[in-house]
């Protein structure tokens, strides 16, 4: 019986993966995916770009000096006069001009100017105004008596580090970003995989029906043993795209990603470098006490520009690996195949019990709700607050706990709650078998007939 | 001849019908079997019992002697009146699924499915999907997919609805090869004429019941009503000690046509004497009942208030 079972399964994945369908799908999925990991990229690129300002100081104030340079936005001196430095930036390819013109009130600066090429976008003018209002604030907080060091101190760059603790004491460096990401990954993973696929069980059971091949296959192989093949047959089909799409996805951007970062990253990074490093001569002669200011602006921007950045990427990198990734993958092996199973016995039931793929409807919206609900409910209130209430019953019945644990799983899971939790998977994936096997072992040799809910019922019940 | 099949007070009921109420039969080793009964008297059912798609409720099914159990899936090809192929995969792959899902190794079931594509003149359609062959190709296919392994108990379920004359005259002369080869063959169908010259043993089934069954000789013997259909020139008389003629038609230049009963312990040959020296005579035969006229006689007999809506 063993190897008709397997010769089922055989069956079910060779068809399938020698079709033309499935050669094209894993090979266009991963360039799809590569295409779209450049094109994130080419954003988050443009976005990481830093804005260049070009600044003409006639205030007699100081301001530039005062101009904090942030990674995005970096102030550089004007060469000469305003009519000559609105040509200059451009000319430049500088971002924009702004100009402090003389007789600039400290108290009511409301003649600033800013020339930008084109629309000026909201963020670059906030960004702007942001950098302005402190300078100023700094000038009128020296000129009350505060010294430049007293001012350093006063002002503190504040970033978060967030530390979770386990039930042991023990302290992990928690990224929520980290911890939602892979909870997110995992979950839609597994609603993919059990949609795809378990749509597939069901299709392959109405075309056994609808090709009135059935009766042939029952006279030599056993009910269950035909399902399970198929439902065993079409998982190993789904493993071996998603694990071609992983590898092909994965080899794509490697090859694609360096190939766009080389060619696109040194540009204004030089650029920054070359300004920065010229920009201290012609600040210098704007006042008096500009030398070691103009220092001091040089240092901003060099320090700020890349610290606060690289250790914010550090630190998520830190946070996936604090995640108990044993557990995890653990965790999502037994609940993608647990719940694959418990959902692709329930289509193959439901492909057995009609005749017409169109009347599948009624049927598939009791199995596709709970698969849906979780999915939704798991991503917005699970992922909000992993150890709530409907968290943990969720990831207690058998037809939610395949996406909900996994969300569960990176924010740390109690050990009783995960055994108690793939138990009554177990218990479920058995019960959901047992009675799909009954539906279909009925269904699949009854045509002609439209089913009903209280006709499945009666199914159960059949003997032999 | 040994029974290669008994079925023993075999009982199957569903939720709202009952299928088989006790049939019991004996199906002899290298015969031709008729089972034979209107649609939905359980001929279906008691097939599919027998290839162990479902068990009866009560009752045994032997085979050899043996009770039935999965080791004899081998041993028995079936075709069932619902019956296809994969539309998608090759001939020869499907043929070859089929085969060691039978049971047959690889290489066995390879060497027969060339043997039996050769003989069936569809060899150049191994490599081609099912769904581009026409309907009589797929027809052989299914054939070939039924006696690949050799069983020693063919079953077919309405062998004839939808095969075309051709087929259906190359699969009888295969039947009629296999059973020389030893094979025993269950022909399940309605059509009671389309396999009554084929048959040596049958069973009439009707409404869940067997309502006769044995050797097709003997049956016709039993239901024989002494009738002979004569046809000649002249004029029979209608009441005779001897006999009695049940029906005489007139045809053109004084012929006739009649269908005349002998009387208990009358020979044919004292008709034919009679006819002789009263008219001239242009044939004389016996009318043998077919299996259909016995089928009705038997139920009017047997169960009269089933025969209204199940005359076939």
């Amino acid at each position: 019986m063993a190897s008709k079972f397997l010769l089922v399964a055989q069956r079910e994945y060779l068809t399938r993966v020698r079709k033309k369908a499935f050669i094209v799908l894993t090979l266009a999925v991963p360039l799809l995916i590569a295409a779209f990991g450049a094109f994130m990229f080419q954003i988050a690129k443009s976005d990481d770009s830093t804005d260049v300002v070009e600044v003409r100081d006639e205030s007699g104030l100081n301001i530039a000096s005062r101009l904090v340079s942030t990674p995005q936005l970096t102030f550089v001196p004007a060469a000469g006069a305003l009519a000559e430095a609105k040509k200059g930036f451009q000319k430049a390819k500088h971002d924009g001009l702004l100009y402090l013109p003389a007789g600039l009130d400290v108290e009511k600066p409301d003649n600033v100017q800013f020339y930008g090429k084109g629309n000026i976008s909201l963020k670059k003018q906030l960004a702007v105004e942001s950098a302005l209002n402190k300078a100023f604030s700094d000038l009128k907080m020296q000129k009350s008596g505060l010294s430049q060091d007293q001012l350093d101190r006063l002002r503190s760059k504040v970033s978060l580090k967030t530390i979770s603790l386990d039930d042991t004491g023990k302290e992990a460096d928690s990224n929520a970003l980290a911890t939602s990401g892979t909870a997110y990954v995992l979950a839609l993973a597994i609603y993919l995989f059990i949609f795809i696929y378990g749509v597939q069980i069901m299709r392959g059971v109405g075309e056994e029906k609808s090709s009135r091949i059935m009766e042939v296959m029952l006279s030599s192989v056993k009910p269950f043993d035909l399902m399970m093949g198929k439902i065993v047959g079409i998982a190993a089909v789904g493993l071996t795209q998603f694990l071609m799409w992983g590898l092909l996805s994965f080899g794509a951007s490697s090859v694609l990603l360096p190939l766009l970062a080389s060619a696109g990253k040194d540009k204004p990074k030089t650029e920054v470098a070359a300004t920065t490093n010229t920009n201290a001569t012609p600040m210098d002669q704007q006042s008096g006490e500009a030398s070691s200011a103009g220092e001091k602006f040089d240092q901003n921007v060099s320090q700020q520009a890349n610290p606060a950045n690289a250790a914010g990427r550090f630190n998520v990198f830190a946070t996936l690996g604090n995640l108990p990734i044993g557990t995890i993958l653990f965790g999502f092996i037994i609940y993608f195949l647990g719940g694959y199973l418990l959902y692709g016995a329930l289509f193959g039931a439901v492909g057995a019990a009609v005749d017409d793929q169109t009347d599948t409807q009624q049927f598939m919206f009791p199995i596709t709700m709970p698969l849906i609900l979780s999915y939704i409910v798991g991503l917005s209130v699970i992922l909000r607050n992993p150890d709530g209430p409907v968290a943990f019953w969720m990831s207690m019945i058998p037809f939610t706990s395949p996406i909900a644990m996994v969300i569960r799983l990176p924010f740390g899971v109690p050990m009783w709650q995960l055994a108690l939790s793939i138990f009554l998977l177990i218990l479920g994936f058995i019960g959901t078998v047992w009675v799909a096997a009954r539906i279909y072992r009925v269904g699949v040799l009854m045509y002609g007939k439209k089913v009903t809910y209280k006709e499945l019922g009666k199914w159960m019940f059949y003997k032999g | 001849m040994k029974p290669i099949l008994e079925a023993i007070d075999v009982r199957k009921a569903y939720a709202a019908h009952v299928a088989l109420s006790g049939v019991s039969l004996s199906i002899p080793e290298g015969s031709i079997f008729g089972l034979l009964g209107p649609n939905g008297a359980g001929k279906t059912s008691l097939i599919r019992i027998i290839t162990q798609i479902t068990a009866a409720d009560e009752g045994e099914i032997r085979f050899r002697g043996e009770r039935l159990n999965p080791s004899h899936i081998a041993q028995i090809g079936y075709l069932p009146e619902e019956r296809g192929l994969y539309k998608k995969m090759k001939v020869g792959e499907q043929l070859l699924y089929l085969a060691q899902l039978r049971g047959l190794t690889r290489s066995d079931a390879t060497q027969r499915i060339k043997q039996w594509l050769n003989r069936f003149e569809i060899k150049e359609w191994a490599n081609k999907n099912v769904e581009d062959l026409s309907k009589g190709m797929q027809q052989k296919v299914q054939f070939i997919a039924t006696v690949m392994h050799q069983p020693s108990l063919i079953i077919l379920d309405e062998p004839f609805s939808g095969f075309d004359p051709i087929n259906a005259n190359l699969i009888k002369d295969e039947i009629l090869e296999l059973r020389k080869q030893g094979a025993t063959i269950i022909f399940s169908t309605h059509r009671m004429e389309s396999v009554e010259e084929l048959c040596d043993s049958i069973a009439l089934i009707n409404r869940s019941r067997k309502v006769l069954d044995g050797p097709v000789g003997l049956i016709r013997d039993q239901f024989k009503t002494n009738t002979y259909a004569v046809e000649g020139k002249g004029k029979l008389i209608v009441v005779h000690p001897d006999f009695e003629v049940v029906e005489q038609t007139e045809r053109e230049n004084g012929h006739f046509y009649a269908r005349v009963q002998l009387h208990a312990g009358v020979r044919p040959n004292d008709l034919l004497r009679y006819l002789i020296n009263n008219v001239e005579v242009d044939s004389f035969r016996e009318l043998i009942p077919s299996i259909n006229e016995i089928f009705i006689r038997r139920v009017r007999e047997t169960m009269p208030e089933t025969l209204v809506e199940e005359t076939v």
